[in-house]
């Protein structure tokens, strides 16, 4: 394997574990409490928006596929920068969205300390948004240098991390929104 | 390329060292070795303090309400931030630092015969977060309230709730301090594995590497793969602190003994990714001194791997009188039991290493053979603590506390001289003096053994763990328990014995003194006619380690080779092709 993506392979690993931890002590903590899903909060979140940011998520990590092609296939790293940059855009919409949704919930009373759920509910997704804002912050200085033909190998580095992003929404969603 | 592009970089930074001023030099830089002193001086700096916190704390045991010389009178708070705040600083900011970080840093890129680590800056990042970790925890102790008390493993609702540990702001620096040190440590581990695995010499195969570099790379594996639960927890724990959240409060449908798993899924690799290093180093050393190949190379490897995969299933066992199921507990009673068995074969293998040797008694090698010792004693301990039934007596206990002071001594300690004393030569150039690292020696092993054998006797006497003061339990002062000694006597003879142990690390500190006031370089590269890629290079090591980088003909332990006796030589160095 090259050390690149040795690398980028340990930072999956360890952040698989820390959402590993999360999701595990969440999924633990609901099975122990049966009357847990009847409480009502859980019902609470907005399976719509959650659908909208998965579909959002996924697109963008589209965008981080054919940025990758263009870079590797097509040694175009101005094309895999405008690429990337709409990956970007992607994450900052799901941001919004997010941001958006946070807001409703907040202002209606469900924060962080509503209960248990809403508690898990907001440590997990806001875990895996500052993991969205990192893998944005790190897109734009990747795309930076790609736009010069520089370092196109990075392209790919930083969309195996994306994708991993992605993952864990994938499993965030049904975890937070469906089952109830 | 990735490498060859960050490695360009790396040389440049090399090329302004040169002319640069004390702060770049030594807080800036990317090299590798200035790196591993850093961590060295940083957890050695912290030694030293874990090391007053104990004397203190024995103090307060051994005469209770007394003022303790150069602290005064401890209260109860300062005893539990003491006792909470050795443990960790033990463990997190000693083994963790001096074993993996210092030595990983130091021998890996020497080891596996290329010029730096692979990412250079993110190395010098990890030392710069783990700096930062740091002076967060020593900053704690001086916030209102307090240092954390709440014990090293942080039990919640006494760590999560400020009412209870009222420490408030001890405990939440306590916890981002912690997770500073983890996420330097992921930083770090980085470099361990990629360095190890793309950057070796031409021709070091995976069998060719040094026992104590498959070591550290197999710790930072464990590490990797375990903490993260834990920086899930406290990340969990700093909001039932701050935001009055519920995770681990039942009150509010949280669950305790959820921070319990969470801990322990890492708090019990940890245990082995510290001992990892420590074990690679003796492997190094007792081959070197006893001139023999290590037995059963690829058996030992495989038994490391075997190690790491069983050390994720027996976490439990910390939790028999949690209210796990006994069914649960029969079950990690097992697998602790069975994670007995690759480390013993590990210590029969270094006896076989051992035997029929040609064996150089100097300080390394000493240092090297305590260790297989005493560990012993932590291991065979461990045995009564792992199966549940004796558990539910014995937890808690200073019997407890007795065993994992066999463990975490040798290893932390022992370990760490090990490796300082092997290497010292290859860091500076200068051989240090035998006579007084003996008398360190001595004067570290057997005074240690006079603390911890005397707790083991007042653990099986029912002397409960974390307890300010026993004056006012009558059932732990008796008198005439053990050779004639009352428990309170027992308690005097074991603090007596680290006031004696500590006095004499002074001895290691003056020998380190005279060594570096040298001005001869007198080691020379190769002192003790070993053959791992280490020894190729200058001493120290300058820029770029080696003055050609090395091609590799062979494994590192070709020692009392028989094709080498017509060149006059026992060994053969990896480097060398004929």
């Amino acid at each position: 394997m090259t050390t690149g993506r040795l690398a980028v392979w340990w930072v999956i690993g360890s952040e698989i574990v820390i959402f590993g931890g999360v999701l595990g002590s969440y999924i633990m903590h609901r099975l122990a409490n049966e009357g847990w899903a009847n409480v009502g909060f859980a019902g609470s979140t907005n399976e719509y928006i959650g659908l909208t940011n998965t579909f959002v998520l996924l697109t963008s990590s589209l965008f981080a596929v054919l940025a990758h092609y263009a870079a590797e296939h097509e040694q175009d790293g101005k094309k895999a920068a405008n690429y990337l940059y709409l990956t970007t855009a992607g994450g900052g919409l799901f941001l919004c969205i997010k941001a958006f949704e946070w807001y409703t919930e907040i202002s209606h009373g469900l924060t962080i300390t509503a209960n248990n759920f809403w508690s898990f509910y907001y440590v997990a997704a806001g875990i895996h948004a500052s993991h969205v804002i990192a893998g944005m912050i790190i897109m734009v200085i990747v795309a930076h240098r790609a736009k010069q033909n520089l370092d196109l190998h990075r392209v790919e580095l930083i969309g195996v991390y994306w994708h991993f992003v992605d993952l864990v929404w994938i499993f965030l969603f049904p975890l937070l929104y469906i089952a109830k | 390329m990735a490498t060859a592009e960050v490695t360009h970089e790396a040389h440049d930074d090399h090329g302004h060292h040169e002319d640069e001023g004390f702060f770049k030099k030594y807080l800036w830089s990317v090299d590798h070795k200035v790196i591993a002193v850093q961590y060295l001086v940083t957890g050695m700096a912290m030694a030293v303090i874990g090391g007053f916190f104990a004397y203190v704390f024995r103090m307060q045991l051994a005469f209770p309400g007394e003022a303790v010389p150069g602290f005064g009178i401890v209260s109860p708070a300062e005893y539990n931030a003491l006792v909470t705040n050795h443990g960790t600083i033990m463990i997190f900011w000693v083994a963790m630092p001096v074993l993996i970080a210092a030595f990983g840093n130091f021998l890996i890129p020497l080891m596996v015969g290329c010029d730096d680590m692979v990412f250079p800056k993110i190395n010098r990042l990890s030392y710069q977060i783990f700096l930062l970790s740091a002076i967060v925890l020593i900053s704690s102790f001086f916030v209102e309230g307090g240092g954390f008390g709440g014990a090293w493993t942080a039990y919640p609702p006494l760590s999560a709730v400020s009412e209870y540990n009222l420490t408030p702001l001890g405990a939440t620096l306590w916890v981002v301090a912690v997770a500073l040190e983890f996420v330097a440590f992921l930083l770090g581990g980085i470099n361990f594995i990629t360095t190890a695995m793309n950057s070796r010499a031409p021709g070091m195969r995976l069998y060719d590497i040094p026992m104590a570099v498959w070591m550290i790379v197999v710790a930072s594996i464990l590490f990797m793969a375990s903490v993260g639960p834990l920086i899930a927890g406290a990340i969990m724990l700093i909001f039932d602190q701050t935001l009055n959240t519920g995770f681990f409060d039942p009150a509010k449908g949280g669950d305790p003994v959820l921070w319990q798993h969470l801990f322990w899924f890492f708090g019990h690799p940890e245990v082995y990714v510290v001992l990892l290093p420590a074990l690679g180093f003796v492997a190094e050393i007792i081959t070197t001194f006893s001139r023999k190949p290590l037995f059963a190379y690829r058996t030992v490897l495989y038994t490391v791997f075997g190690t790491g995969i069983l050390s994720f299933t027996v976490w439990a066992h910390h939790q028999f009188i949690s209210g796990i199921d006994p069914r649960m507990a029969h079950i990690f009673t097992i697998t602790t039991l069975l994670i007995s068995v690759p480390i013993a074969e590990m210590m029969f293998v270094y006896i076989a290493t051992l035997y029929k040797g040609s064996i150089t008694l100097n300080t390394p090698m000493l240092w090297a053979l305590a260790f297989i010792g005493e560990f012993l004693i932590g291991g065979v301990t461990g045995i009564f603590l792992g199966a549940s039934g004796p558990d539910v007596f014995y937890h808690d206990t200073y019997f407890v506390l007795a065993h994992f002071h066999y463990t975490f001594f040798p290893i932390a300690i022992i370990g760490s001289f090990c490796g300082l004393t092997y290497w010292w030569p290859k860091m500076t150039g200068k051989m240090m003096n035998e006579t007084l690292g003996k008398i360190h020696f001595w004067g570290t092993v057997i005074p240690f053994n006079v603390i911890f054998l005397p707790l083991f006797v007042l653990g099986q006497l029912g002397q409960h763990r974390r307890i300010y003061s026993y004056e006012g339990f009558g059932e732990l002062m008796r008198e005439d328990v053990w050779l004639g000694m009352g428990m309170q006597d027992m308690r005097v003879l074991a603090t007596m014995a680290l006031v004696v142990m500590l006095a004499f690390q002074v001895v290691f500190f003056v020998n380190v003194f005279i060594t570096l006031r040298k001005k001869e370089k007198d080691a020379g590269p190769n002192p003790y006619n070993a053959n791992s890629l280490e020894w190729l290079a200058p001493s120290p090591p300058g820029h770029g380690n080696f003055a050609e980088l090395p091609t590799v003909y062979r494994g590192p332990y070709e020692y009392s080779h028989p094709d080498r006796k017509a060149k006059g030589t026992d060994f053969w160095p990896q480097w060398e092709k004929e």
